[in-house]
């Protein structure tokens, strides 16, 4: 799932399937998502260092993932498709 | 029939405000991009449906949009801006030496000739281009990596590019300015730089009439006479009349020489306008009245331009990169403030009348004739 702005940016709904290659980690759903969707390329994690901006936070089964490594399996319902991965915006700016 | 598009960048969203050449009724259109700063927005004198628009934003960073339909529709365009190199450093405000970033892209300035080459203006201070509609951008080194680039430091907005004039009769000759470095010139289409500073004093320096490290706000020429630049400087309105060889104070009679944006009538080059700013600790207009200022005489003796604008319990703000001239014949001058009131005036600013008045915090005003 993604914040408002980035589905108006990339021309999408809220939720996204994605084809993700094994693992499923935050990186390979990124790299999937990117490819899928090339305006995104830097609006999640910087291009080159793939670091995550730093007010840009990942949710998954009711956990922060956020400070994940990025080559870190996803928790299993994300990897199966039955839960979402969510990407969102930090709560900022009162 | 002729008629003007003014393009506006806000805090949250750009806005498309159009009008036949009359420039008394107004359709409005926006918010494009709701929600993004905007920081500027430009068309291309060579297409005019061509548009480019610097879309950024503190959660997803840099983006930048392209029309081809002169604003109905956008894609977005290549975002990838890399610093050619190795990166070094630049004083930081407390003088330390501060790695450069890559931060937002400030200022877009479309090539007077082909609509495909742009350059871009960023934050922290370098200059790109592209010469495919903005898909691809490269860096033009030479200037980030000028001899003087350790000793540029940040203004209050960062250390950003945010002007650049292209010279009409000299398609090798350009000019960028930078806070706080100063005005830089090529003479090469950008390859070599050299600060363009003499004359420029500021008291921010311990070494008043140094090279590099004047908080130039904006820079603005008439296309008939390229050698002939106007400042707005931190403090401090000049004049070059050598292509900024030397630079002479033109601030006569203003209230106070401090503001941000400096224009050029399009049908008299010797008219310049300036919206005075009280200082830089109070970033609104003096004695709560909203005044541009106006010399027929290149600088040194200045009106005041009210009617039509708040003359009471006025406290806004006008951006450097918030005013604009068209081309029509008496000039269309117009510019927005940080209360989201865009103003316009079809006589030379004799008269002026709010196009809209409750927009965003309006970063950025520009304006297409269109014939």
């Amino acid at each position: 799932m993604l914040p408002r702005n980035l589905q108006i940016l990339a021309g999408v709904g809220r939720t996204i399937e994605l084809e993700v290659d094994q693992p499923v980690t935050q990186r390979t759903i990124l790299d999937a998502l990117e490819g899928k969707h090339p305006a995104l390329m830097g609006t999640i994690r910087d291009r080159i260092t793939k670091k995550r901006r730093p007010m840009i936070r990942f949710f998954a089964c009711e956990e922060d993932h956020s400070d994940d490594a990025p080559d870190d399996a996803v928790p299993e319902p994300v990897a199966s498709g039955k839960e979402p991965f969510l990407i969102l915006g930090a709560i900022a700016g009162g | 029939m002729s008629g003007v598009r003014v393009l506006v960048g806000t805090r949250k969203g750009a806005f498309i405000l159009s009008s036949d050449a009359s420039r008394k009724s107004w359709k409005v259109e926006g918010p494009h991009f709701a929600g993004w700063e905007i920081y500027h927005v430009k068309g291309s004198p060579a297409n005019p449906d061509r548009l480019y628009a610097s879309q950024s934003s503190g959660w997803f960073g840099q983006v930048l949009q392209r029309s081809d339909d002169g604003g109905k529709t956008w894609q977005a365009a290549g975002n990838d801006f890399q610093y050619a190199g190795p990166t070094s450093t630049h004083q930081w405000y407390d003088g330390s030496p501060h790695p450069w970033e890559f931060k937002r892209v400030w200022h877009i300035e479309p090539s007077l000739t082909d609509p495909d080459k742009i350059y871009a203006g960023v934050e922290d201070a370098a200059l790109f281009e592209s010469d495919d509609a903005g898909q691809t951008w490269k860096e033009l080194p030479g200037l980030r990596t000028h001899e003087t680039a350790h000793e540029w430091a940040p203004g209050a907005g960062g250390l950003c590019l945010h002007t650049i004039v292209l010279d009409p009769k000299n398609r090798d000759r350009m000019y960028i300015a930078i806070s706080a470095a100063g005005v830089f010139r090529s003479d090469d289409a950008g390859k070599t730089w050299r600060p363009a500073n003499k004359g420029l004093r500021s008291n921010t320096m311990p070494d008043e009439d140094k090279e590099v490290g004047h908080c130039v706000h904006r820079i603005a020429m008439h296309p008939s006479r390229p050698n002939t630049l106007f400042m707005q400087k931190h403090w401090d309105v000049m004049r070059t009349d050598d292509a900024g060889d030397s630079w002479r104070e033109i601030s006569g009679n203003l209230p106070t020489d401090f503001g941000f944006v400096i224009d050029v009538n399009s049908n008299d080059p010797e008219t310049v306008y300036v919206v005075p700013i009280t200082s830089d600790s109070h970033h609104f207009v003096p004695d709560g009245k909203l005044r541009v200022f106006r010399s027929k005489t290149g600088g040194d003796d200045w009106e005041a331009l009210g009617k039509g604008l708040p003359q009471k319990d006025c406290y806004v703000n006008v951006l450097r990169d918030a005013m604009t001239v068209d081309e029509l014949d008496p000039c269309g001058v117009y510019f927005g403030t940080s209360g989201g009131q865009v103003y316009a005036s079809a006589d030379d600013g004799d008269s002026w009348n709010a196009i809209v008045r409750d927009l965003p915090a309006v970063l950025s005003v520009e304006v297409q004739t269109l014939r």
